[in-house]
């Protein structure tokens, strides 16, 4: 390792592990997640769920995978051919920009950079464009329609998403999500900040596309949304970044509001992950509970209640923070 | 769209009464039964194919004694075939052969009601498969003679 630090230089082997790592977790977590979802959608629904493939169904997600893998990449003949293409890829790109800034330990970040909140925030709503690229090169109604609709709703949400994200910078004083994990030894920041918490878990789960919020791709209405027209591997693509755009609203909302990896006796790491799943699992029972809002009630929720209610936080905050 | 805060915190309220019956759902014991694996218990009224009846004296024998009825009064003509021998020594007939369409039966019950000598029952059997419609014509005295090799 020494070696390889004084051929490539420090940054390079840094990045090199980054990346691995980051691969690893965004697979993992996928396999994980479609797993836990459906043996959560079974057991709220008083039935098993998978149970066949290896113990408990746990490799479900591995069988599923071989199959996406093994299947013929169709691609429809009107489709857009460049911006079908496309989009799985891009995709893909913020969902693993967003894991070099999150801190999983005090010493487990790949860069700890000045502005990481920022950052994040930029790269995922890149997703929109993705979105917006596969809807249109899909040449299909049902993916322009799901895709339109999810642009609409990305844009509403990213305002208290962002709105409340604020109130917590302001105390923190830093946009380095390391040291905001940092300024909250002693006491969490969903303490001093509940409101701004509960409106950066509502929009978060509208960002992510999930239920209730899930009109991008409302099976009911719309097929299966803006990837109507994608298979086998491409398909995988908007999978995996689907899951691991859970998985990022749950690590960030653990990092603002939940003390990050801070934690009694056990690692840091583990602290982190357990916070971050119980936010997950948290997304995923929303899911099977929650019907789905309509359109309307879905933006005049966001306009109309969201933002007002995160703008007054973030004033009330900005006030005290200033006497 | 103009809401009351009372609204908003009635509107928040069932949402956690919603998210707090599933949550009990979750940790309660599931209620689907693992068919492959398990099955559930056939009840004792359970309508499936008819089976002829053993014989309390002879158990070699069922209680058909091929008097025809069942082939009369059947509304589909379902019972195709019953044939039978009087053996020596023996006062009743006894069947041989009794060809069952279970294709066209719709279990109805008129046979099991109008045999004289109470030799039909509905069977317990509800699992039967087969690739072609020859697969459930079938013999009532060979499916007797099955159940009595198990035993």
């Amino acid at each position: 390792m020494d070696e390889l630090i004084t051929i490539l230089g420090r940054e390079t082997v840094r990045t090199i592990l980054g990346l691995t790592g980051t691969f690893l977790i965004v697979v993992l977590n996928t396999l994980v997640l479609t797993w836990a979802e459906r043996k959560v959608a079974g057991h709220m629904q008083r039935r098993i769920g998978p149970k066949e493939v290896g113990p408990y169904g746990l490799l479900q997600p591995i069988a599923d995978t071989l199959k996406l893998l093994g299947k013929e990449i169709l691609t429809p003949r009107a489709v857009e051919r460049p911006l079908y293409y496309l989009a799985p890829t891009i995709v893909f790109i913020p969902v693993l920009v967003s894991f070099i800034v999150i801190p999983f330990d005090s010493y487990l970040q790949v860069k700890d950079i000045n502005v990481g909140i920022l950052v994040i925030l930029a790269f995922s709503s890149l997703s929109v464009l993705s979105i917006l690229f596969a809807g249109w090169g899909s040449n299909n109604k049902y993916s322009l329609i799901g895709s339109i609709r999810s642009v609409a709703q990305n844009i509403a949400y990213e305002i208290p998403l962002l709105l409340s994200i604020l109130p917590v910078i302001l105390i923190a004083n830093s946009l380095s999500l390391k040291d905001i994990v940092e300024a909250q030894k002693g006491i969490w920041f969903v303490v001093y900040q509940p409101v701004a918490f509960l409106t950066f878990f509502i929009a978060s789960v509208a960002e992510t596309n999930r239920t209730p919020f899930d009109l991008p791709e409302a099976e009911s209405e719309l097929v299966a949304g803006f990837h109507t027209e994608y298979s086998g591997m491409r398909f995988a693509f908007f999978f995996l970044a689907e899951y691991t755009n859970i998985f990022i609203v749950s690590a960030i909302a653990t990092t603002f509001f939940l003390g990050g990896y801070q934690g009694p006796i056990l690692p840091g790491i583990v602290w982190f992950f357990v916070k971050s799943y119980l936010l997950v699992f948290i997304i995923l029972w929303f899911r099977w509970t929650f019907p789905r809002v309509r359109f309307d009630q879905l933006l005049n929720f966001s306009w109309k209640i969201l933002i007002p209610v995160s703008l007054l936080n973030l004033l009330i905050t900005g006030g005290i923070l200033k006497i | 769209m103009t809401v009351s805060p009372n609204e908003i915190i009635k509107g928040a309220l069932s949402l956690i009464k919603g998210m707090g019956v599933t949550i009990v759902a979750f940790f309660q014991p599931v209620v689907t039964c693992q068919y492959p694996r398990e099955t559930i218990t056939i009840t004792p009224r359970f309508r499936g194919h008819t089976k002829l009846v053993v014989d309390d004296e002879n158990p070699d024998r069922t209680k058909c004694i091929v008097c025809g009825m069942c082939v009369k009064n059947c509304p589909s003509q379902s019972i195709k075939r019953v044939e039978g021998e009087k053996k020596e020594g023996e006062k009743k007939k006894t069947a041989t052969e009794y060809v069952l369409d279970f294709t066209t039966c719709s279990q109805c019950g008129i046979c099991v009601e109008t045999c004289p000598v109470d030799a039909l029952a509905f069977s317990a059997d509800y699992n039967r498969v087969g690739y072609k419609r020859e697969d459930f014509h079938f013999d009532l005295i060979k499916e007797f003679e099955k159940r009595k090799a198990r035993t």
